[in-house]
Order: structure tokens, then sequence, then C-alpha cells
């Protein structure tokens, strides 16, 4: 009971709320009438509720479980989302992942994948009684769940700076034929983009202007029906109407501009990024809390109950992003 | 009190009952606002719940003497939509949802499972200050500038509207992490606490009613939450996922809306279902018949829940197809329902029925609930739906199967574990004349709404044509006998706790093991866990009532 009160302060969280103690081989015990004192003393991380330490590890295991299956339901709204949006729009998913660093997004995803395989570590270290090796792997999970947050803000700052902001804030500085990403995929079409944008600002100088961009204004003229002449390659025209560039998918149909609703992209991607990267901050408040506990050396073969919880939880976070970084970054 | 109870099989009483107790195990705020005890929890929620029932009740109240004449009658249109939107939304989200569950749910379930506690306790009384901090941001929005919406939140007026949307929505969002909180406790604690002896199929079928309802309330709720997040987001920050001017889907929102709140429907009511399948074998004095059917029904019942959200969206520019589907799976509904109330009037059939004060909600629910239920079924029929869609035939419907379903159940429920909770007796005569009282109000208020809405008043209307009025005015006058019907109980109910505990430990003559205990329970509920050797609803002959401590005691004891 006292156990129970002391920590009654805690986070809310359902991970660090099952006060478990586990005990692998508790099951001897079984439900008796006799009295539970002697289990209770042998056992002070066992809560006064739990007749055993294997029911109250099991009853932990099961709620933590059940707590996924809300997670991974809540996340299931925002793929629900994204799929109706990409159905829709499958234009504005092309256009729009060209702005993102696919280069970062694997640094992550490989960030993550590693501080999972720590994190599965530390339950074994728990298990096995290994104080030092259990704190040198939560200190790795932390350091790879603040990596990958750093990243985040690398990445994040980027777009703010690139006028890339959801809704109708979103004012990108770049045309999307100038990134790298996608003159490296498709060099034809960037080039013949530029030419038919080069071409049109001229055009619209000129209309604007007439008097001073006459010596300009032949250029254009010759530009102009240059294009007309030549009709543009698959390799050209191809990857523009697909993102929404050229063609009736696209703000305005002649000149290459972007889709329509192309800011509904990066609601989608700042939603879903930001909700993962707010439970990656929740993941490493819990491992830091470990990290504490783990150094009173508390954790053993008959208390492991946090650290498995916590490592599952931090799994989910994990499974999400390998569904996050393709679902956003790999798109086509 | 040395009151001769239960046989061996059973738990041995403590060896002085009502000397200590949880209500007066510990003492001052903190004691009460840091308990862990699931009796403590469950009766704070029960005031809270009951206080928001009060301002929704409230609400209602104004809304009909507003109806009583179209035009203006006391309050502005502007008011008035207002006022309807948060009586749903209180109603709705701080009342009927968890109602049974957070707050009966947390004071007899762990009992009946012969538990020291839920699984969680933590959790559990973190769910409840989720639930406060909900019923605070639901206030916050009607003290700014209520919500106008509806308690549906539809986009995209919830987008646009200048009322404060955001912090009614954000309440509702934390009040669904709080119920999901609770489901999650009781599932693990019906899965992993159980006493020896008690199978699946000796759980009292509260339980089951509360485990089905825990399932919904865990694979649901997640969903409303996201969504009530991106329509915060779409309202602060224009992201385009629902607004239409920007891009967005409102259509989407309500596939979203409902794929939560058709099963919260189920939420509501199912735990009212428990609450009956408890009270009439023990009033009739005969085994329930159809165990297993009744049981097994409620998990039915959550299951068809997830797949006919579509029939709250036959106008709404989904395709026939779908339609039909929907309108298909939600018929089955009526399968598992019926099962229910068959299976309780055939338990009555011969029985010997005690008309007490739960007993007579018990009954109200049954007529008041197949009313609700079979007009359910006209709604699911898509042609008469078209008709009736958005009058007041739904609003009837609705309120038959919520006041007249989960309402009258938690009265019932109320008036059945109160001796056990509080240990003291209520006044029976205004108990019995209180249910008959709501249960005439309930009528007279949602009766007319039927007719109303079958001849074309649309719901939510301020102004209505003058042939309504009649039939307005009478649906008035049943929401004023109502409210005198609650305000009747509430008095009795309070008026039981100014003397001192008298309620004998079984004084229905239950078979659960609540009732093998002292009322109210002590701080541990069972000093070793009970060993169960029959079902919660057998052997009702082997108990006889004791005048001389008005309860009943095992016989030859």
């Amino acid at each position: 009971m006292s156990d129970a009160t002391s920590e009654a302060a805690e986070s809310p969280k359902p991970k660090s709320v099952p006060p478990a103690a586990d005990h692998g081989h508790g099951d001897g015990h079984g439900h008796g009438h006799e009295e539970h004192d002697p289990i209770h003393l042998a056992n002070p991380n066992l809560a006064h509720h739990f007749d055993t330490p294997q029911q109250q590890f099991d009853a932990g295991k099961l709620g933590i479980w059940l707590f996924l299956l809300t997670e991974v339901l809540f996340f299931a709204g925002l793929f629900c989302a994204y799929t109706v949006y990409r159905s829709y729009r499958p234009e504005v998913f092309v256009y729009a992942h060209y702005f993102l660093d696919t280069k970062l997004g694997a640094l992550n995803t490989c960030v993550l994948l590693l501080s999972s395989l720590t994190a599965a570590w530390a339950v074994r270290n728990a298990q096995l009684r290994q104080h030092s090796l259990l704190k040198l792997n939560i200190v790795i999970t932390i350091a790879c769940a603040c990596a990958f947050m750093v990243v985040k803000y690398v990445e994040y700052s980027h777009k703010f700076h690139d006028g890339l902001l959801p809704g109708p804030h979103f004012a990108p500085t770049e045309q999307v034929w100038e990134l790298e990403s996608f003159k490296h995929k498709h060099p034809e079409a960037a080039e013949y983009a530029e030419h038919l944008y080069k071409a049109a600002e001229k055009k619209k100088a000129a209309a604007a202007n007439p008097a001073a961009a006459a010596p300009t204004g032949e250029h254009a003229a010759a530009g102009d029906a240059h294009e007309t002449h030549v009709r543009p390659t698959e390799e050209q025209l191809e990857p523009l109407i697909a993102a929404g560039i050229l063609g009736p998918k696209a703000e305005t149909r002649d000149v290459p501009s972007k889709p329509r609703n192309a800011h509904v992209f990066f609601s989608i991607y700042f939603f879903m990024t930001g909700l993962h990267g707010l439970h990656v901050l929740i993941g490493i408040g819990i491992w830091i809390w470990l990290l504490l506990k783990a150094n009173k050396n508390v954790f053993g073969p008959n208390y492991f109950g946090p650290i498995d919880y916590a490592a599952l939880y931090w799994h989910l976070v994990d499974l999400i992003w390998i569904y996050l970084f393709p679902l956003l970054y790999l798109i086509h | 009190m040395a009151s001769p109870s239960t046989t061996a099989d059973l738990v041995a009483p403590r060896p002085s009952p009502g000397s200590d107790n949880y209500l007066t195990h510990e003492k001052g705020f903190l004691s009460w606002a840091l308990t862990l005890d699931h009796k403590r929890i469950g009766v704070m929620y029960l005031i809270s719940v009951l206080a928001a029932f009060a301002l929704g009740g409230t609400f209602a109240l104004i809304l009909r003497t507003e109806l009583l004449t179209s035009g203006k009658t006391i309050i502005e249109h502007d008011t008035y939509n207002q006022m309807f939107t948060l009586h749903g939304a209180v109603m709705v989200f701080l009342v009927i949802i968890p109602g049974i569950p957070a707050a009966l749910g947390n004071i007899a379930l762990p009992l009946q499972l012969g538990a020291k506690d839920v699984a969680f306790p933590r959790l559990n009384l973190a769910s409840y200050y989720l639930w406060v901090l909900g019923a605070i941001c639901m206030l916050t929005s009607l003290v700014m500038n209520a919500a106008d919406t509806g308690w549906t939140f539809y986009a995209p007026y919830s987008t646009t509207t200048q009322t404060a949307v955001a912090p009614a929505a954000m309440g509702a969002f934390i009040l669904g992490f709080s119920s999901i909180f609770t489901g999650l406790n009781f599932i693990v604690t019906i899965h992993k606490l159980r006493p020896p002896g008690m199978g699946w199929f000796r759980l009292p079928l509260f339980v089951w009613a509360l485990y089905s309802t825990a399932l919904i309330q865990v694979l649901a709720t997640p969903v409303i939450g996201i969504t009530l997040l991106m329509l915060i987001v779409e309202r602060l920050l224009h992201i385009g996922i629902f607004d239409p001017s920007l891009g967005g889907d409102p259509v989407l929102f309500q596939h979203f809306f409902w794929f939560y709140s058709h099963p919260a429907v189920y939420i509501m009511v199912v735990p009212g279902f428990g609450v009956i399948g408890d009270i009439i074998p023990v009033f009739s004095r005969k085994r329930i018949f159809g165990y297993k059917f009744i049981a097994v029904s409620s998990l039915a019942i959550a299951f068809l829940g997830f797949l006919v959200w579509g029939h709250h969206m036959f106008v709404a520019g989904q395709s026939l197809l779908a339609g039909s589907i929907f309108s298909a799976i939600t018929f089955l509904i009526a399968i598992p329902t019926a099962i229910k109330v068959f299976n309780w009037i055939t338990t009555m059939y011969k029985g010997r029925i005690h008309l007490d004060t739960p007993m007579l909600y018990a009954l109200a629910f049954l007529w008041v609930f197949t009313i609700g239920g079979l007009t359910g079924v006209f709604l699911a029929v898509m042609s008469v739906d078209v008709h009736l869609h958005d009058t007041y035939f739904v609003v009837a419907h609705f309120h038959y199967v919520m006041m007249g379903g989960a309402i009258t159940a938690l009265l019932g429920g109320i008036h059945y574990w109160w001796p056990k909770a509080f240990g003291r007796m209520y006044n029976e005569k205004v108990g019995r004349f209180g249910a008959v009282t709501v249960f005439v109000g309930l009528n007279v208020t949602f009766f007319p709404q039927f007719i109303l809405g079958s001849r074309g008043m649309p719901r939510r209307y301020y102004n209505y044509l003058p042939e309504f009025e009649p039939l307005h005015q009478l649906s008035t006058l049943g929401a004023y006998i109502l409210g005198l019907g609650f305000l009747m109980t509430a008095v009795s109910l309070v008026r039981s706790l100014l003397k001192p505990p008298d309620a004998p430990m079984n004084p229905w003559g239950a078979r659960t093991l609540e009732w093998t205990i002292t009322s109210p329970p002590p701080y541990y509920n069972f000093k070793t866990p009970p060993t169960v050797t029959r079902g919660p609803y057998d052997d009702y002959e082997g108990l006889v009532y004791d005048e001389k401590i008005r309860g009943y005691v095992e016989k030859g004891a």
C-alpha cells in the first residue's frame, strides 16, 4: 500500500501506471486462501490489490497492449485522412514529396530502429540484472530519441523557412522544379518547366510594360514560337502533369505552377509527424524516469515490468514512423 | 448489527461490520482528492456526473420553456442554439457516457468480482481528473461564447462559426481519454482479477455489459479523439482537412464522427442493459432466463455497433449501395437487443415480483427502451429516414433511448446500489413515487415529439408553425413533470444520507458478491478473495427475509 501511495502523483499515462513488479516464476502461489502478507512482504513492488507478482505483471501487460491498441486507432484516423486525400488528389502528394529530404528521413528511420534495438535489449538487461548495461541501453535509447528530435527540428525549420506551412500559410519560396530532388529525378522535365516558366514571365513582363520590354520582347516571342513548334517529349511532360505542375490539376493551366490545394499535404505532414514527435517526446520523458529508477538498481528478474511496457510503447512509436517515412517521403 | 451472513463458500464477514468502512477509513479532503480506492472514485464520479446532469437538465428545461410558443418566449435564438448544443454535449459527454460505467461501475464492478480494487487504481483516479478537466473545458466554452454547432460539431459550420467551438471540442477530446482509461481499466480488471471459481459464465450480467462497453470505449474513442483534434487544429490553423473552402472534405468529418459516435450510443446504453439484467432477477426472486444469451448479446451489440455508422448519413450523399448495407446491418442490431428484452420478460414470468424502486425503474426501462429501440428500426429504413431525417422524430427516438434507456437505468442502478455504497436506505415511498413521476414525465415529454417529427417539425428549430403549438406545449409540460420527478428523487436520496447508516448487508436478497460484505463496504472489500461456487443469480430460495434487520440472510444461518 505504501508504494501505491508514494507513486500516486506519477504521470497519468498508463504505461507508467501499473506499479508493476514481475515475478517470472510466481505462478506456484496461485490464487489461494492463504494469507497474502508473506507474498507482499517478499515483493515490495507488489500492489495491495494483486495476489501474486505474476498477476500484477499480466495485468500490466494486458493494459499496455490495450493502450497501444488505442494509440494505433488514434493514428488510424490520420492514416485514413491521408488515404482519402491521396486518392482524391494524388498529384498533390507527388508534388509535395519533392520538398521532403529523403536523406534526413532515412537517417531518422535508422536512428529510431537503433533505439528500438536498445530498448528491447534493455528489457533483457533488466531481466538478467545487468545494471550497467541496462543504464547504457536506456541512455542510448534516449540519445537516439533526442537525435530524432534534432533532425526533426532541422527539417521543420527548413520547411518554415521555405514557406512550406499548412493551410493558407502555404507559400513556397522555391518552385518545385528548381529543387535538387526534382532535377535529379527528372532533369528534362525540370529544364522544360524552367523554360516555360521563364517564357511566361517574359511574356507577362512584356504585356505589363510593352515599351520597356521591347528589346527582350522579341526573344520571348521567339521562345514561345519555338515551344509551340517542338512538341515536348514524354520525359519532359509526364512528371510535370503527375505532380500537377502543368495540366488540368494545376492552379494555372499553361504556366508551370503548383497543383490546387497543395497545402493539404503539409497539413497532413505536420499533423502526422507532429503528433508522432509528441509521442517521441513523451517517450523521452518515460525513459528518463526509468533511467532514474534503474540508477537505484531496482530492476531484476522479479521486477522488470515498467521497462517491458516502455519498450513496447517505444516499438509502437518506432513502427508508426516506419509507416510515416514511406507514406510521406517515398511517394511513387 | 451482528447479522448472520453467508455460507462458508462465500467470504466470511469482517469481524466488526459497520465500524470501519471506506467512507470513514480516512478523513479529510486530501484523503478523497488523492484516493486510489475504487469506491471513493466511484462516489466522486457519481456526485460530479449528477451535478452535470443537473446543469444539462436545467438547459433542457429552459429550452422546453422557450418552445412553449413560437418566436421568442424567454431567450434569443442565438442563445437557444448555444443552449441546445451545450445540453447535448453535457448530457452525452459528461453524463451518460461516464454515468453508469465510471460512477456505478467503479463502485460495483470490483465488488462483484470479489476484488480489492480495479487493476490500475492510479489510472482510475487519472480518469476522474480528466473528466474534471474536460468539464472545465466545456464550461469555458459556456462562459466565453458557447458553441452553437449542436453536439455533433459538424464541419464546415464548426470550422467557421465565431463561437467557442475549440474549448468545447477540447473538452470532448479530454473526456474521451477519461472514457478510454476507464474502459481499459475494466477490461484488465475483468480479465485478471476474477476470484477463484468465477469463470466467464459466472460473471454478473452487469460485468458482462461493462466488458462490452469497455471494448467499445477502447476501440472507438481514439477515433473521435483524433477527429476532434483535427477539428481544433482546423479552426486554429485552417489546415483544410474538413473545410471545403480550403480543399477539405466535410463528409469525412461525418464519417469519423459517427465511426465513434454510433458505437458511443452503445457505450451509453449497454451498461444500462447490465443494470437491468442485475435488477430483474433479484426483484423477481427467480433465476435469470437465458443468461448466456443476454451476456453474449452485449458483445454482439458491441461488434455490430461498429458497422452501422453510415445510417447517420443516408442523406449526406452516401452511395445507395453503402446506404443499403448500413441499413441492413442496423436491422441486425434489433436481434441481440430483442434477445435481451425477451429474456428479461421471461425472467419475470411466474416470478414473485417485488415492486421496489429499482424494479420500477427496470420496468420503466423495458417500456421506454422498447419504444426507443423500435423507432430506431423505423429510422434504419432508408426511405423512411429520408422523410424523418433531422426531424423531432429523431429527437424523440434518441431521447427514448438515452433518457429512457441510459438515464432510467442509471437511476435504477443508483437506487439498487445506494444502500451498498452509502449504507443508508432511502425512503421507499418517495423512491417509488419518483420512479413513476419520471416514467410519466418521460412519456409526456417525448411521445408528442414522435408525432411532431412525423408531421415535419424539424429538430433544433427555434420557431415553428402554429399547428405544432399544442404538441410542443404538451412536451414542455412533460419536461416539467420530469424535472419534478428528478428533484423529488434527489431530495429523497440526499435526505437518506443525513441519518446514521441503517442498511443491511443484503437488502434486496441478491446473490452477487457485493451483497456478501457489509454496507458500506470495508476499505479493502474482501479480506481474502471469495471462492465462487454458483452463478450470480442462483439459489434465491436459500435466502430468507429477516424483519429485524430489514434484509436477507442465509436460510438456517
